[in-house]
C-alpha cells in the first residue's frame, strides 16, 4: 500500500500548508455571490466591492459563484457560505425563487442577506439593491440628449417592440419630465423590435422624415448600437446625436466616430460597491431593512427602501469619450 | 520412495483474496476519500459539523442516482449523454402540468414518466436502429434540451405544492435527508442488480463481448432497452428531487451535469470501454466527489478551479495505477 502511504502524506502536507489561518477571525466577512464567475460586468462589480472592503477596513471580501448560471450551483455556493459561518451574503441570483430556502437558512442562522442587480424573492433576503429606478432612467435619457442640445430642437425615440415593459415605463417616465427640458421637441417614437437590422432601417427613416433631426433617443442596448450606425452611414455625424442605454463595449465605436456623444447604463463598480456598503451596515452597523429605512452607502449617498424593501442606487451612470477606455472592456 | 515435489500444492491463485482487495480500485479510492476527508477537517473549521456535513451531500446524491444505472449503462459499453438533458424536459414537463393543477403524486409520475419515455426514445434508437449511442444521446441531449428551451422561453416555472418539497427539502431522521436515503437505498438496488442477478452478468457479458453474449443466449438489445430505459428513470427521478429542492423550473437546469455523472462513474473504477466496474466504487466515488467540492467550496476556491480540480483528480487517480504497474514492470 506503498501508493496509499504516500498520497496520504501528500495530502497531509498539503493540509498543513493550507490551515495556516491566513485571516484573522475577527474580520467581517462578507461574501458577494454572482450569477457565474469570469464574466466581465460581475468582474467590475467585485472590484467596486473589493474597493468598498478596504475603505471599511476590518472587511474581509469573499468573492464567489458558480462556473454555470444555475441555481443548483449558487445553492451549493450558499451552502458553503452558511457552513462557514460568513456574516453577510450579497447576491445576484439566478433564480428569483430557487433560492429562497437556502438563503431563509442562512438568515436563520444570523447572516445578513442582501440581493443586488438580479433579485431574490422578498421572503429570501431582507433588502434588494436595483442599480437604478425607471423615473431616474426616464430622466436621464431625455438629459442626456438636453445636454448637448443648449438652443433645443428635435428628438425622436427608438424604441424595442412596442409591447415591452420596460421601455414603455421608461418612455412614459421621460415624458412626465419632458417639462423641465423647455426646448427639446419629441417628434415621435418608432420600434425596431431590438433586432439590429429592423432598427437600422427605422432609425434612417426618422433622419429622412424629420431632417431637422437633433437627437435620437434609444432606451435599448440593440436600438443604440443600429441607430449610431444609421447616423454614420447617413453621414450625418455632427448633426444627429444617438443617446439612451447601451453597453460600453458595444458603444465604443459610437463614442469614437462621434455618432454618440454620450450614453448611459448602471456602473457595475458602483454597484459592487454599495452593495457591500449595505452588507455591513445591515450586518454590522445595527441598520434595519424597513419601509422607509434610509441607509448609508458610503460614497454613493444614501439608499431609501421602498415598501418591497428595495432601493434604487442611482442615476445610470455616463458613458463618453472621456471614460469609455477603461469600461468597453469591462462589459 | 515418496517424490514429496510431485504432491507439493500449487496455489489456485498467486495472490491470496486479501492481497487483492488491498490492491482493488475500491480500496485506492476509498484511501483517497479519506485523505481528502482528513485534508478537509485540518484545512477548514467549519468542515466536522453535521449540518454542514448533511448540507453538502446535496453536492452529489442527485447526480449520483443517475451514476448508478449510467455505471451499467457504460458497464454494458453504450453511454448516455441526454441525462442532463432529460432532467431538464423531465422539470420542465412538471412545470408545465403544474400549470393545470396537478397535485403532488401527479407531479412525481409525470417526473418519472417523462424519464422513462426519453430513455425509450434512446434505447429505441440505439437497439432497433443500430445507431452508436455516443452519437444517438449527444443528438437527443440537444433534442431534449430544445423542447424545454421552447416549452420555457426565458421564462420559469414555479409555484410547486408544499408537499413537493419533502424529496429534495425533507429529512427522514435528524441530519439524513430524503435524498440520501433515496441515494442509500438505490445503491443497495443497483449493487444487488449487478452483482448479484443473472442480469448484472448479462450486463458484464455484453460489455465484454456482445457478439459472444448474444450466441451464448444472452438477449443483448432487450438488456441494453432495458439500461437505457433504467438510465431515463434514475434522471426522471433525479429531476424530482432536483425540482423539488429548487423549487422551480429554468432553462439552465441541470446544465453540464451529464458530465459531472460521468466523471463519478469512471472515478469508481468503471473502465470507460465497458466489461468491468462495481456498484461500491461509484458508491465511493460519489462521496469523493462531494467531499472535494465542498471542500474546496469551503476554501472559497471558485468554481472553475474547482473543475480544473475534479479534473485532475480523476486523472490522477486514473493514471496512478498504470504509474505503478509501470514502474514496478
Amino acid at each position: 500500500m506503498r501508493v496509499t502511504m504516500k498520497l496520504i502524506s501528500a495530502t497531509a502536507m498539503a493540509a498543513a500548508l493550507l490551515a495556516n489561518p491566513a485571516m484573522a477571525q475577527d474580520d467581517v466577512r462578507i461574501a458577494l455571490v454572482v450569477k457565474a464567475l469570469g464574466i466581465g460586468f460581475f468582474d467590475a462589480a467585485a472590484k467596486g466591492a473589493e474597493e468598498a472592503a478596504a475603505e471599511l477596513g476590518n472587511v474581509e471580501l469573499i468573492y464567489t459563484g458558480p462556473t454555470d448560471t444555475t441555481a443548483e450551483g449558487q445553492i451549493e455556493v450558499i451552502n458553503s457560505l452558511i457552513a462557514q459561518q460568513v456574516d453577510a451574503i450579497a447576491i445576484s441570483s439566478n433564480d428569483t425563487d430557487a433560492l429562497v430556502p437556502a438563503l431563509q437558512k442562512a438568515m436563520e442562522r444570523g447572516i445578513t442577506v442582501i440581493s443586488w442587480d438580479s433579485g431574490v424573492a422578498p421572503a429570501g433576503r431582507q433588502m434588494h439593491l436595483n442599480p437604478s429606478s425607471n423615473p431616474l432612467i426616464g430622466n436621464m435619457i431625455v438629459k442626456l440628449a438636453a445636454d448637448h442640445l443648449p438652443d433645443g430642437g428635435d428628438v425622436a425615440v427608438l424604441s424595442a417592440t412596442s409591447t415591452s415593459t420596460n421601455q414603455n415605463i421608461w418612455i412614459e417616465e421621460m415624458t412626465k419630465v419632458l417639462p423641465e427640458y423647455p426646448g427639446i421637441n419629441v417628434v415621435g417614437t418608432v420600434y425596431g423590435d431590438d433586432l439590429a437590422d429592423k432598427s437600422y432601417r427605422e432609425a434612417t427613416g426618422l433622419m429622412q422624415t424629420y431632417p431637422d433631426l437633433k437627437a435620437i433617443i434609444a432606451p435599448t442596448s440593440v436600438g443604440i448600437v443600429a441607430a449610431a450606425q444609421a447616423v454614420v452611414d447617413a453621414g450625418k455625424v455632427g448633426q444627429v446625436n444617438v443617446t439612451g442605454l447601451g453597453l460600453p463595449s458595444e458603444m465604443a465605436g459610437a463614442i469614437e466616430s462621434g455618432a454618440s456623444q454620450s450614453f448611459a447604463i448602471w456602473n457595475p463598480i458602483d454597484l459592487g460597491y454599495s452593495a457591500t456598503m449595505l452588507a455591513y451596515e445591515l450586518s454590522q452597523n445595527g441598520a434595519v431593512a424597513e419601509a422607509g429605512a434610509e441607509i448609508p452607502m458610503g460614497r454613493m449617498g444614501t439608499l431609501t427602501l421602498d415598501e418591497n424593501m428595495e432601493g434604487a442606487m442611482a442615476d445610470p451612470f455616463v458613458y463618453d469619450a472621456s471614460n469609455i477606455e477603461e469600461f468597453k472592456s469591462i462589459f | 520412495m515418496t517424490d514429496t515435489s510431485l504432491h507439493r500444492r500449487l496455489p489456485d491463485r498467486l495472490t491470496t483474496r486479501t492481497q487483492r482487495l488491498l490492491r482493488s480500485w475500491e480500496v485506492l479510492l476509498l484511501a483517497v476519500a479519506v485523505a481528502i476527508f482528513t485534508f478537509n477537517a485540518l484545512a477548514s473549521p467549519y468542515f466536522l459539523n453535521v449540518w454542514n456535513l448533511s448540507d453538502a451531500t446535496f453536492n452529489f446524491t442527485e447526480k449520483a442516482m443517475i451514476a448508478f444505472a449510467m455505471a451499467l449503462l457504460i458497464i454494458a459499453g453504450e453511454i448516455d449523454l441526454s441525462v442532463a438533458a432529460i432532467v431538464a424536459l423531465a422539470s420542465t414537463a412538471m412545470g408545465y402540468a403544474l400549470q393545470f393543477g396537478v397535485g403532488t403524486p401527479g407531479l412525481v409520475a409525470i417526473g418519472l414518466g417523462t424519464g422513462l419515455a426519453c430513455g425509450a426514445f434512446n434505447g429505441f434508437l440505439v437497439t432497433r436502429l443500430g445507431l452508436a449511442s455516443i452519437v444517438v444521446t449527444i443528438g437527443t441531449m440537444s433534442l431534449f434540451r430544445g423542447i424545454s428551451s421552447i416549452v420555457l422561453g426565458d421564462g420559469a416555472f414555479n409555484g410547486y405544492p408544499a408537499s413537493f418539497a419533502v424529496f429534495g427539502q425533507g429529512y427522514v431522521w435528524w441530519v439524513i435527508t430524503v435524498e440520501l436515503a433515496i441515494f442509500a437505498v438505490l445503491a443497495v438496488v443497483f449493487g444487488v442488480l449487478l452483482h448479484r442477478t443473472n442480469f448484472g452478468r448479462a450486463v458484464y457479458a455484453i460489455g465484454n463481448n456482445p457478439t459472444a453474449a448474444l450466441f451464448s443466449g444472452v438477449r443483448v438489445d432487450r438488456v441494453r432497452f432495458i439500461l437505457f430505459l433504467l438510465t431515463g428513470l434514475m434522471a426522471g427521478l433525479a429531476a424530482v428531487c432536483l425540482t423539488s429542492r429548487l423549487g422551480s423550473t429554468r432553462p439552465s437546469i441541470a446544465m453540464g451535469m451529464e458530465l459531472e455523472v460521468v466523471t463519478m462513474v469512471v472515478l469508481g473504477g468503471v473502465n470507460i470501454l465497458g466489461g468491468s466496474g462495481t456498484i461500491p466504487g461509484v458508491v465511493i466515488a460519489a462521496f469523493v466527489m462531494g467531499l472535494v467540492t465542498f471542500g474546496l467550496g469551503l476554501l472559497n476556491v471558485p468554481g472553475i478551479v474547482m473543475s480544473i480540480f475534479v479534473g485532475a483528480l480523476l486523472i490522477g487517480v486514473i493514471a496512478l495505477p498504470r504509474l505503478i504497474g509501470k514502474l514496478r514492470a
